[in-house]
């Protein structure tokens, strides 16, 4: 059949028929969690992605209006459990605003210590996912040993490697003592070399630098209209930390540097948490040099915190005491107020806003999540990437489903 | 001037009650003025992050008038000042304006009041369910909601492969 200009025109397909859409997910390797995206694409540049989350959504809010400020607690640190004793810092220390209580010393310094440990394991598993995700596995093989040492050092505090609960109102399950603080002395001896080693493997890896150099821009305007905190927003030069701004714990008594840059893409925020984790050496190594002495937990005439145990086993006001603090029905008033408390997670700011209505129950237990604020900004930085970026900008905003979805 | 003195002299006719609870700051605002107090804090008094939006149900709550409050926590990222503002709306289609011309993170912050407590807000670009699936009906967090479900779990249709 001969050839005629028909033939062409017909071929010349309304533009909207070139995009494919592409379903990434809810099950997918490099989402490493329970997320999905649906992304069209135009040849294999991204044109729009459209999140759909809520696979895990199981109630926690909902839960913690049910459960007591020490019950909830185990429901906290399954959210973001990457790092969930950070989790568990956030939740008893909005509650402690809420009530009123001010903890002691040693307390402060031991829950510093083990927010700052925590923020070690965030940011080893995520720039050790980052590489992994893009290609690198022996980084992410280093950083996950490291992650295994610091499990070992939060079961020796709280008997738990995972899901510690540790934190209770008002102090901590157990006290710690000075073979735990020797051993994360050892742990930090070896973690400076691999660390150092990561360094090597990674920040000046050719591979490594095209896959994510000048990919995801974020802007700092766009961060601060997002609401974006934590580790993205200093990336996006919003230089803003909690530990600094509004210092809580120990904080205000420790030397370290908030660390930022100005270029806002997937490279800054890997070499910001490279760097923070070398602060976050430095804020553990002050406070096992000045850990205090003295009680962990606050008075227990407060009524809040269960009496030493020889007071309960041997007197019959201890046992009482005991009693009153443990029972479901019984506990301690709380005020009629609202609070919102927020403390710099791992990953960003997280927030509680705590209703209280007399009763040791909160009445309204509202997360703040950075992971759920942060994955609303990843349909705006994808725009015009490759699908092969999808990847690594996820990694980089290390987006934790369980938070998500809560 | 503080925030609290420039807010007085502005809508000075409008019953804004200010207090505090340990450092936080707040301001509670009829609902019917949120959108130019909100348009102020931002464009005058430097509030340039919405940093959490969420509401409570005061059904079961004792001594309370209004059902739903819904909380705007605001940062200035410049002086670090924070402000929590509350507005009250009430049963049949509690209706709020949305800020999402304000602040691009309301976006995903009023869908998922919207998801979990029915509370609609107009404006907002996409007002579609986030956490639980499109099907489900009910408001979850709302407190007349029981905590272990209306047996949606239970009833949820089962697609099997044979259906196709």
């Amino acid at each position: 059949m001969p050839f005629e200009v028909s033939d062409l025109a017909e071929m010349d397909a309304p533009e909207k028929e070139y995009l494919w859409t592409l379903n990434f997910g809810p099950q997918h390797p490099a989402t490493h969690t329970t997320l999905r995206l649906v992304l069209t694409l135009d040849g294999e540049t991204v044109i729009n992605a459209v999140p759909h989350i809520g696979y895990l959504h199981s109630g926690f809010e909902k839960l913690g209006e049910h459960l007591d400020f020490n019950q909830y607690v185990t429901i906290v640190d399954r959210m973001n459990y990457i790092s969930p004793l950070a989790n568990e810092i956030a939740w008893h220390h909005a509650v402690e605003k809420l009530l009123g209580i001010e903890i002691t010393p040693r307390c402060k310094y031991l829950r510093t210590i083990l927010a700052e440990l925590m923020r070690l394991h965030d940011h080893l598993l995520n720039v050790g996912t980052t590489g992994l995700d893009l290609g690198a596995f022996t980084a992410f093989l280093y950083a996950f040993y490291q992650r295994e040492k610091i499990y070992d050092i939060v079961e020796s505090a709280s008997g738990q490697r995972f899901h510690t609960s540790y934190t209770r109102v008002g102090g901590v399950m157990f006290d710690v003592n000075k073979a735990w603080v020797e051993k994360i002395r050892e742990f930090l001896k070896g973690f400076m070399p691999v660390h150092a080693e990561v360094h090597r493997l990674l920040t000046r890896n050719r591979i490594f630098i095209d896959r994510i150099k000048g990919v995801g821009y974020l802007s700092p305007e766009d961060a601060i209209s997002m609401g974006v905190t934590g580790p993205l927003a200093r990336a996006s030069g919003v230089v803003r930390d909690l530990r600094k701004d509004e210092p809580y714990l120990a904080y205000a008594d420790l030397d370290f540097k908030v660390i930022a840059s100005k270029d806002g893409d997937c490279y800054a925020r890997y070499l910001v948490r490279m760097q923070e984790m070398l602060e976050s050496v430095k804020i553990i190594e002050q406070c096992l040099d000045n850990i205090p002495d003295g009680p962990v937990n606050i008075d227990a005439a407060t009524h809040i915190v269960p009496p030493a145990k020889p007071s309960v086993y041997r007197s019959i006001e201890g046992l009482i005491q005991h009693f009153e603090v443990m029972m479901p029905n019984r506990g301690y008033d709380t005020p009629r107020e609202e609070i919102y408390a927020a403390t710099e997670s791992p990953n960003g700011e997280l927030g509680y806003y705590i209703v209280g209505d007399g009763t040791p129950r909160a009445y309204r237990a509202r997360t703040r999540p950075p992971s759920y604020i942060h994955f609303a900004v990843f349909p705006h930085i994808i725009k015009g990437h490759q699908l092969s970026d999808v990847v690594a900008v996820l990694g980089s905003l290390n987006i934790i489903a369980a938070e998500l979805d809560r | 001037m503080s925030t609290e003195d420039v807010l007085k002299s502005k809508f000075p006719d409008d019953g804004l009650t200010f207090s505090q609870f340990r450092d936080n700051r707040r301001v509670v605002v009829p609902a019917a003025k949120l959108i130019p107090i909100l348009s102020l804090l931002k464009s005058e008094l430097g509030f340039d992050m919405l940093v959490e939006l969420t509401a409570v149900d005061y059904l079961e709550y004792e001594g309370a008038t209004d059902r739903f409050g819904v909380v705007y926590v605001l940062l200035n990222n410049h002086s670090g000042e924070r402000l929590v503002l509350k507005t009250f709306i009430n049963d049949p289609n509690p209706t709020l304006p949305s800020v999402y011309s304000l602040w691009k993170s309301a976006d995903w912050l009023e869908r998922e009041v919207f998801d979990m407590f029915g509370i609609t807000f107009t404006g907002h670009p996409d007002l579609r369910r986030i956490l639980m699936p499109d099907e489900f009906t009910a408001h979850p967090l709302r407190k007349d909601y029981p905590l272990k479900g209306r047996g949606e779990r239970h009833n949820f249709p089962i697609v099997v492969r044979s259906d196709g």
